[in-house]
């Protein structure tokens, strides 16, 4: 889409093609703008209206294209010969006030496109700030470095901390591990067919088609799925980190696919062709040439696709489960991931100090908790970004060539 | 069926395990091994692994919808008593058949979706017109650096954020837009006390769903022809005219299918949703009040963990009619923009 913009635009200067598509163009969108423009301007002041005789004829050369209307205009009266010696071009212009309607209505759309930017901020520097404060108030070592077992309502443990995330920190990293090594070689693998083996066949595009599709797939049906394909293959109730990995690798696929697709497309053919005319087969032109060249930019699209599925929740929460120890083995038992670890905290709501309890308890510890777990997710997922985007741009294909 | 099934998923998970052994060709040690020997040979392998790749996508799709159906099977066959008791438990005995179930979550989730998009695409817009255009060049970048951050909080910090700090702060303002506008049935009070309403999640969706609206509907702005944008300019249009002349409607078709994208993410979301909203079960349009709507999502995600097999397969059902809608919603957007790329 964007090569054929490009390409057919300069282009059409000069084989007059799009002249056409310029006018059809203008002429569907003229009515539209001066529709627009006085319905505007007599909503804001009235008086802009008066001077044009016909609202629509006048206005709309005046706000557009004041030079080709009156061109327009004197070359069908001059053919018909009709006695016209002086054409009114102070009639084209444009009035004081029609002016001045215009550039409030700039000036208001502009305040609106700045303003819609800034709104967005908001959210955005709030869920950071807020996450920030609240977070760090718990984030300490000793909540890294335990899990959960023991940790008793509000209570403080033997080590004098409220119980940790290192249990959830474990099953993260191996959840997405899991994801990784399922998904890398199949996204990778799939790009190369798209990209290097089917030239726009059927089954390329049914696939192409297929990871738009899978793209949109909702990370609550991908945990379904998970789990209902372990449960029928497994047993009933089989609920694993593996099948977690399963359910992210689902929805991770599609990115590194469409990710690696568009960095392969962008590795030069002539790379391709040298290597061919030395007589390189073309799988060692895939894998040392093309895939070598495009390797950054794939290394920083799996990491961006890494940094959406470690955030996953809902499908782990399904396929994985939560639990309070330190549960090592992926492929048995329930696991624990950081999301689930802040929505669990969350959904348990305020922790109950009797009169029995110790002197330290907190009622708010599991909102403290959840809070401090969401800032080390959100440190992780940023980070990853970051580095993600670093690589793209330190090593781009464009300066390898 | 379960039989053509299971030997579905068996295939795909040989083929699986094929890509996965296969993949160390890649490394130049394997590689330069499989070169010396004969070049041919690896050149097939290696062709029949992207190819096989490409056939695992299209099985793992087709395994996707072939489980979720075989699971949410005795949702639709099997003992009657027993499915409506489910679906009298499920529902807390508000409905008795499934679609009377799946109707209001339909209802809900549509609603909650369509809010979110009709509060973010107006902003969205603005924001993709301010990178593409008004920004100064050597920020842009940056300030869509700072969109995509958006994108990269984890959709359950947004609902901790939403539940913890957003609620609080919005009941008020809830408050007093059901006192002043309560006379339009939407808004018709008494507004929930802490704010976990309809409203609110979908104030929440849509921050969600701004930047795949903004990322996508940014890359079209950036691609409007130039010297059309010049052409305008220079016949003396002000900016905002230059463009709704030659950028609005250049990008028309990607405007509207990175909405279908955004609204087909709003559709899916769970967490945000199940940690704010208070559930309902009606087909209620207020957006204020408590307790009106459920989306099928959140929905699935809170009664998953204490469900019996038979609202397992039924939770699975709604699963599957939340991948129908979400599928065609995706569908639309591809078609939309696929249309006009050709």
């Amino acid at each position: 889409m964007m090569g054929r913009a490009d390409e057919t635009w300069p282009g059409s200067n000069k084989d007059g093609e799009t002249p056409m598509k310029d006018m059809r163009s203008r002429a569907s969108l003229s009515p539209v703008s001066s529709a627009g423009g006085s319905a505007s301007s007599t909503s804001v002041s009235p008086d802009s209206v008066s001077p044009g005789p016909v609202p629509a004829g006048p206005e709309t050369p005046g706000s557009e294209s004041p030079a080709t209307a009156a061109d327009g205009g004197g070359a069908g009266k001059g053919a018909d010969g009709g006695p016209l010696p002086v054409i009114d071009f102070g009639k084209f212009k444009p009035t004081r006030s029609s002016l001045r309607a215009r550039k409030r209505k700039n000036l208001i759309m502009t305040a609106l496109i700045v303003l819609s930017f800034l709104v967005a901020l908001i959210p955005l520097v709030s869920v950071l700030w807020v996450s920030l404060v609240n977070g760090v108030e718990r984030l300490n070592l000793d909540f890294l470095t335990h899990n959960m077992s023991g940790v008793v309502g509000g209570n403080p443990t033997a080590t004098g901390g409220y119980g940790g995330i290192l249990h959830a920190i474990i099953g993260t990293l191996e959840v997405t591990l899991g994801a990784m090594v399922i998904s890398i070689p199949i996204g990778v693998m799939c790009a190369v067919y798209l990209v290097e083996y089917s030239h726009g066949g059927r089954l390329a595009r049914a696939i192409s088609l297929l990871v738009d599709v899978m793209s949109g797939i909702p990370s609550i049906v991908a945990g379904l799925f998970a789990f209902s394909m372990f449960a029928t293959l497994v047993g009933p109730g089989t609920v694993n980190g593996f099948s977690g990995s399963v359910a992210l690798s689902l929805l991770m696929i599609p990115t590194v696919v469409k990710t690696s697709e568009d960095m392969l497309a962008v590795v030069p053919n002539d790379l391709r062709e040298a290597a061919y005319a030395l007589g390189v087969t073309q799988q060692r032109t895939i894998t040392r040439i093309v895939l070598r060249t495009a390797l950054p930019g794939i290394v920083s699209g799996t990491i961006l696709a890494i940094a959406r599925v470690i955030g996953e929740t809902a499908p782990l929460l399904i396929a994985s489960g939560f639990i309070a120890t330190t549960n090592p083995n992926l492929f048995s038992g329930r696991m624990t991931t950081l999301p689930v670890y802040v929505y669990n905290e969350y959904s348990e709501g305020l922790a109950v100090c009797g009169p029995g309890a110790a002197s330290g308890c907190l009622t708010d510890i599991r909102m403290q908790r959840a809070w401090a777990a969401a800032l080390v997710l959100i440190l992780i997922v940023l980070l990853l970004n970051l580095l993600g985007r670093l690589i793209s741009r330190i090593f781009s294909v464009q300066e390898a060539k | 069926m379960a039989d053509v099934d299971q030997a579905m998923k068996e295939a795909a998970m040989a083929k699986e395990a094929g890509a996965g052994r296969r993949t160390p060709d890649r490394d130049p040690a394997g590689q330069a091994q499989g070169g010396t020997h004969s070049g041919a040979r690896a050149d097939r392998i290696f062709r029949f692994c992207a190819r096989g790749a490409g056939i695992l996508i299209l099985l793992a799709l087709a395994a996707v919808t072939l489980f979720l159906i075989l699971k949410a099977f005795p949702a639709f066959i099997g003992d009657g008593g027993q499915r409506s008791k489910a679906i009298e438990s499920l529902s807390g005995g508000r409905a008795s058949g499934f679609w009377q179930y799946v109707g209001p979550l339909v209802f809900g989730t549509v609603l909650i979706a369509g809010l979110a998009l009709l509060m973010a695409f107006p902003v969205a817009v603005g924001i993709a017109l301010f990178i593409s255009h008004y920004a100064p060049a050597r920020l842009s970048t940056a300030l869509s650096y700072v969109v995509d951050l958006l994108a990269a909080i984890p959709s359950v910090v947004y609902g901790l954020w939403g539940a913890l700090v957003l609620v609080p702060h919005i009941t008020g303002f809830w408050g007093w837009v059901a006192r002043h506008l309560g006379w339009i049935p939407l808004f018709a009070g008494p507004a929930a006390a802490p704010a976990r309403s309809v409203a609110t999640v979908a104030l929440v969706l849509a921050v969600m769903i701004l930047p795949i609206i903004t990322s996508v509907t940014r890359d079209i702005f950036l691609q409007a022809p130039r010297l059309q944008q010049e052409a305008a300019l220079a016949l003396g249009a002000t900016k905002w005219e230059m463009i709704r002349l030659a950028v609005l409607p250049f990008g028309r078709s990607g405007i509207i299918s990175a909405s279908m994208l955004g609204l087909g993410r709003a559709l899916g979301e769970t967490m945000a949703v199940l940690m704010i909203l208070s559930p309902g079960f009606s087909y209620a349009l207020r957006l204020l009040r408590p307790s009106t709507s459920q989306t099928i999502a959140a929905n699935i995600a809170s009664q998953f963990p204490e469900a019996d097999s038979t609202g397992v397969a039924l939770l699975v059902a709604t699963g599957l009619v939340l991948f129908i809608i979400t599928f065609l919603v995706n569908y639309m957007a591809r078609r939309i923009t696929t249309k006009a790329g050709a």
